[in-house]
Parts: structure tokens; C-alpha cells; sequence
């Protein structure tokens, strides 16, 4: 009888630590793919989302170190709150505070994407944070000076050996831990996937239903259901900005692709602000207005708004974009932008003198 | 005298057997294998390679001096007189040629024994290999402190793919606006890539350059000796190929629609100019 309360006291003892050491043991469930969504386009037979890999993939997420001068994570930028985008900013500022030309790109739904950043000058997420790091005006580092720091730090060689088996730090090693924290941040518990899956006996109310056949009939073809980008690159009219950015013709050196960006995910909106590859319009209203009459028309401009009349654009009318607008707002997912799972971990006071 | 003349008749016969013997190869034995390697010694024009403030003079008669020299040279191929070919295994067959580092000059790389007439191989890195998944880039391809492109910074980030050739330098022609460069310290880059796009199509600069080894020795690979082919990389052929160019016309020159000319220019900087067989030690190249 002794020995067993013994046993048990030993027991609970084990289980307190184990809460105690171990980062939220209980919200990690691997990566799932939604109901409503298709199969991802990751290969995740190479690299398996493990929980010890996710969590290194995090705090290598939120480390500055990965920067040249240790100012800069890629968290400083990829802000939860803004649904992993910097909200309020119409480029970013990364390293001594110099300013990029484009403003970054949410990292949601990151499994489902073929390609990465607005031009989709990468094709590999795993191969997505070597662009951030070396970029003079983001990160300005190189990846083996990173590594280099990784190895000589007191906790990666431990949390690597967790994740992969061995205390070996190596670039895959570090690409495959980031894409896991990557591919973790899934967003798709908006108000429009509960009435998708019928969850929750969640319903569209009779604007946000208007909305959704408006949205059917005019933006689907682009912002296709239900990743809300058909991750395509397409010219949506802005109009060239003063540095004349070509987009992915800077990638493929081909006329045919001159201002044409990615198509982004509408997901999130309320959280991502401002809008366009540079940031230029800071409301929704201001982005609905361009469609409606604010087109600028070019050789490259998509075909998709050239109306039957000659003119170009979005027609609607001022209840449409109300009802729009409605649905619109069912696409934001605030269980994502709150999900502790994603959150900084709190390291307690870790200075980093060099 | 006499006897002399006799003992010196017979060292000089003795000697000649030997020099004959050693002539006379023993068969290549296909089963097999014996050390290849192909030296990349880079020149400029008619003189040895030298960096900054040593100067060159191009074929446009502009001054310049180098910087950096850097290149991938990769999927080694060796053929033999009767056609037949022998392909070294893609992933032992990634090299990065470091202008300003010597130990990086050979390819040196295992292969059959046999007598090889011609030699192949990739000025850059295939386009398979490419849009490989981290894991598959391997040695110079990787990022890892001590073994991968550390100092030549050899990969796009924005535009995955890696950097064939770089090469930098200065020329005081170069003006200090933006076509030139805009910090005034008339500086050239050439950043030569290009693998043909993952899956939009786009300009494709991997260069296969075989040499002819007919004239200047064949390389004879033997076991436990090895085979050298002593190439020269003539780096004023980047000016002064067949598409001739200047520099402070084209000061800068990395992912573009003009890479297409420089890169072209590729082929011509290399020259055999002699095979070292039977090889026993480096030292002795």
C-alpha cells in the first residue's frame, strides 16, 4: 500500500514535470488537412510534421539570429496577429530598419501553394527562408553564417537531435524544421468553412449569402473556393508603381508576364492590411472601389475584367458591395491569428550579446 | 675507353628499355578503376590570373581587374575513341572552381580504367539537380559552413536556382549612376545562371563544354595512378568570345535577357593544353 502511493506520488511527479518542460503538450495534433480542402500540394513524405520538429521549426520562426546583426526573425515580419503578415506596414522593414519594395506575403496555407512570394520566384517552401536571410534589405545574412550560429548556440544542437534523430545542424535540416512550423499554420476555421462543413449549424445570413453569388459570379475565377487564390499570377489593373515593379517577368523574362503577381488568398483580410504587392491601398473599400472603377488597362491586363462593353473592371452596384463586403468578412479566421499554438515561445530573459 | 664506351652503351640500352616499357601502358582493364581529374587553371589572355590591382587590358582595349572568380563544374562524362562512354555519378560530380583558391582547381572524380579521347561536363549545374529538395544538394551544393558555396554565395534566393558563373571586378570606365554603379566603386558583376525555369520556361545557360583530347595527350586512367587533364580557363574569353562586349556597356549582367551572350561566350574560355598520366601524387602536377 506504501509502496504504491509511493509509486503514484513518483508518478504525478513525472507527469507535473513533463507539463512543466514540455510546450503546450496538448494542442499539437500534427497536420491535418481540412474537409473542405484539397489534398496539399507539400510532399510531406520527405519531411513528416513531427511535434519536436514543429517546435524547432518555431523557435527557429521567432529566432533573430537568422539575421545578420540578430535584429531580425522572421516573426518580425510574419506577425500572428496579422495572420503572418506585417500589418500596417506597405513594405516591410527588416534589417536597420531598410525598407523592401513589396510588402510580405501572409504565410497561411502554406501546403497548398506551388509557388512562393508575389512573383513565385521560389518553388520550394522549404527553400522560401534562404530569399528572407540573404535579402540585403530583410535579413542581409548567409545561410552558413546562421548554421554556423545554430551550432555554436546551447540549445539547437539538443532541439535538432529531437527533431531529426542526431545533433547534426544542416541547412535541409533547418529548411525542413522551418517549413514544418510553416506548414502547421493552417487557417480554415473561418465563419465561410463552418457553413462549408456545416459546423456549428453555422449559416450565412441572407447578406453574406447575396455576397457569396455575387462573389461566384465576379472574383471565383481568381480567388478560387476554398484556398481563395487559384495561385495563379495575373496584371488586376493597379497599374505600374513608381519603381515600375514587373512582377513575375522578373522571374521568367517573359513579356507575356509583366505586371502580373500572384493572385493572393482573400483569407484573413481584416487581419492583413494593407492590400496589392506594395501595399498601396490600406482598406477593403479602397480595394472594391478599384475593381469597380479604378482600373488602369495595359497589354498584360487580364482578360477576366474586360467586359462585354469595352470597359474594365467589376460592375456593382452599392448594395452589391455591401452584401460583398458581408461576405467577405466570413473569411476571417480569428481561432488562427489567437492559436497559442503559433505564439512566440516565451524564453525567459535570452540575451543575445552577439 | 673502350670498355667505357661499351658500359655507356649498355646504361643507355638499359635506360631506353626502360623508357620503352614505361611507354608501352598495360591494357586497360575495364573491371577497374583508377583517379580522373580534370584541372581548371584559370588564365587571362596570355598571362596567369591575378587579382586586384593586378590589371588586364580586353579586346575593346578597357582596363580591368578582377575581383572574384567563381564556377560549378559538374556531370563529368569521359569518351573513348570507340564512342563508347562512361558518365561519373551525378552526385559525386559536383565541383566549385574558386579562382582564388587552388586546392579547388581539380575535379578529381574515380572512373574505369581505360584511354579516353574526349571529355564532357557542365559548365553550371543541371537543371535536375536544380529542383532538387534540399536534402538531394549535397557537398558544394549545399549551405553548410566549410563544404558548400560559403564565400561565392552561388544561389539566387529571390529566383531559386543557382549562380553558374560570378565573376567581379573593377574597371574604371564604369560610371557612377545606377546602369553603372551607383556606390562609385566602378565595379563589374557578372552573375551567370539560369537552368530554364521550374515551370514557367525561362532563359537556360547551362553550358555543356567538351574538350578533344586527341591532340594534347589522351588521358590514360589506370589503378592506384591518375590522369590530369591540364585545361586553361581563359577568362578574357567572357569579354572577348564570340559575342564581344564592353563593360561599361555591361557592367552588370546577372538574371537577364543579356546573361544569354555572356554565357555563350563560356565554351571558348576552355583549352587543353596537356594530360598528365600515371600520376602518383599531386605533387607532381
Amino acid at each position: 500500500m506504501k509502496k504504491l502511493l509511493v509509486l503514484g506520488i513518483l508518478v504525478g511527479l513525472v507527469f507535473a514535470c513533463k507539463k512543466g518542460n514540455d510546450v503546450l503538450p496538448d494542442i499539437f495534433g500534427g497536420f491535418a488537412r481540412p474537409a473542405n480542402f484539397p489534398e496539399p500540394e507539400y510532399d510531406f513524405s520527405r519531411n513528416p510534421v513531427t511535434e519536436a520538429g514543429f517546435e524547432l521549426g518555431k523557435r527557429l520562426f521567432y529566432e533573430p539570429r537568422l539575421s545578420r546583426n540578430n535584429t531580425i526573425a522572421c516573426g518580425s515580419c510574419h506577425i500572428q496577429s496579422a495572420s503572418f503578415t506585417h500589418h500596417g506596414h506597405d513594405v516591410s522593414h527588416g534589417i536597420d530598419d531598410r525598407l523592401g519594395t513589396r510588402n510580405p506575403m501572409p504565410i497561411v496555407n502554406m501546403a497548398w501553394q506551388r509557388e512562393f512570394f508575389w512573383d513565385g520566384g521560389v518553388f520550394d517552401l522549404d527553400l522560401s527562408p534562404i530569399n528572407a536571410i540573404t535579402s540585403p534589405v530583410e535579413m542581409d545574412e548567409t545561410v552558413p553564417n546562421v548554421i554556423r550560429k545554430l551550432r555554436e548556440h546551447p540549445d539547437y544542437p539538443a532541439l535538432f537531435k529531437k527533431a531529426f534523430g542526431t545533433d547534426e545542424i544542416t541547412d535541409a535540416r533547418m529548411f525542413m524544421a522551418l517549413s514544418q512550423f510553416m506548414l502547421m499554420a493552417v487557417s480554415a476555421n473561418s465563419k465561410y468553412d463552418k457553413v462549408m462543413r456545416g459546423e456549428d449549424g453555422a449559416a450565412f445570413t441572407e447578406s453574406e449569402q447575396r455576397g457569396y453569388l455575387f462573389f461566384q459570379e465576379n472574383c471565383v475565377a481568381c480567388h478560387s473556393e476554398p484556398l481563395f487564390t487559384d495561385r495563379s499570377y495575373r496584371n488586376n489593373g493597379i497599374g505600374p508603381n513608381r519603381m515600375n515593379d514587373i512582377g513575375r517577368d522578373s522571374v521568367t523574362l517573359n513579356p507575356q508576364d509583366r505586371y502580373r503577381f500572384k493572385v493572393p488568398s482573400l483569407r484573413n483580410w481584416q487581419y492583413t492590411a494593407p492590400y496589392m504587392h506594395d501595399g498601396r491601398f490600406l482598406t477593403l473599400n479602397r480595394v472594391l472601389e478599384h475593381y469597380r472603377n479604378g482600373m488602369v488597362d495595359s497589354e498584360t491586363l487580364d482578360p477576366v475584367f474586360r467586359q462585354p462593353d469595352g470597359s474594365i473592371g467589376i460592375p456593382m452596384t452599392n448594395a452589391e458591395k455591401e452584401d460583398l463586403t458581408a461576405f467577405l468578412q466570413t473569411l476571417n479566421d480569428r481561432e488562427f491569428v489567437t492559436n497559442p499554438l503559433f505564439a512566440e515561445p516565451e524564453l525567459g530573459g535570452d540575451m543575445i550579446v552577439n | 675507353m673502350r670498355i667505357i664506351g661499351k658500359a655507356a652503351l649498355l646504361i643507355a640500352a638499359v635506360l631506353m628499355a626502360t623508357a620503352c616499357s614505361k611507354k608501352d601502358t598495360p591494357e586497360p582493364d575495364a573491371g577497374k578503376t583508377g583517379a580522373f581529374s580534370i584541372e581548371f587553371d584559370n588564365i587571362a589572355g596570355e598571362e596567369t590570373l591575378g587579382f586586384h590591382p593586378r590589371e588586364y587590358t580586353n579586346a575593346k582595349g578597357e582596363k580591368f581587374s578582377i575581383k572574384l572568380l567563381y564556377y560549378f563544374i559538374s556531370n563529368i562524362k569521359l569518351y573513348k575513341a570507340d564512342g563508347s562512354e562512361y558518365t561519373v555519378p551525378q552526385e559525386d560530380s559536383y565541383f566549385l572552381v574558386n579562382g582564388g583558391d587552388r586546392t579547388t582547381r581539380f575535379t578529381k572524380v574515380e572512373a574505369p580504367e581505360g584511354d579516353y579521347t574526349k571529355v564532357s561536363f557542365i559548365l553550371g549545374v543541371d537543371a535536375e539537380r536544380s529542383k532538387m529538395p534540399v536534402e538531394e544538394r549535397k557537398g558544394v551544393l549545399s549551405f553548410n559552413p566549410d563544404e558548400g558555396h560559403e564565400g561565392g554565395g552561388m544561389y539566387w534566393g529571390w529566383n531559386s536556382g543557382y549562380i553558374f558563373f560570378k565573376f567581379e571586378g573593377y574597371c574604371n570606365l564604369i560610371s557612377d549612376d545606377q546602369q553603372g554603379d551607383p556606390t562609385g566603386n566602378k565595379q563589374f558583376k557578372y552573375h551567370i545562371g539560369g537552368f530554364g525555369g521550374y515551370s514557367a520556361p525561362t532563359i537556360n545557360n547551362i553550358k555543356v563544354i567538351t574538350v578533344d583530347l586527341a591532340q594534347a595527350g589522351t588521358a590514360q586512367v589506370r589503378e592506384g595512378l591518375r590522369s590530369n587533364v591540364h585545361l586553361f580557363v581563359d577568362i578574357m574569353e567572357v569579354f572577348n568570345g564570340p559575342h564581344t562586349f564592353s563593360i561599361p556597356e555591361h557592367p552588370n549582367v546577372m538574371f537577364s535577357e543579356y546573361s544569354v551572350n555572356i554565357a555563350n561566350n563560356f565554351p571558348s574560355m576552355f583549352t587543353h593544353d596537356h594530360t598528365e598520366n600515371f600520376v602518383r601524387s599531386e605533387d607532381e602536377l
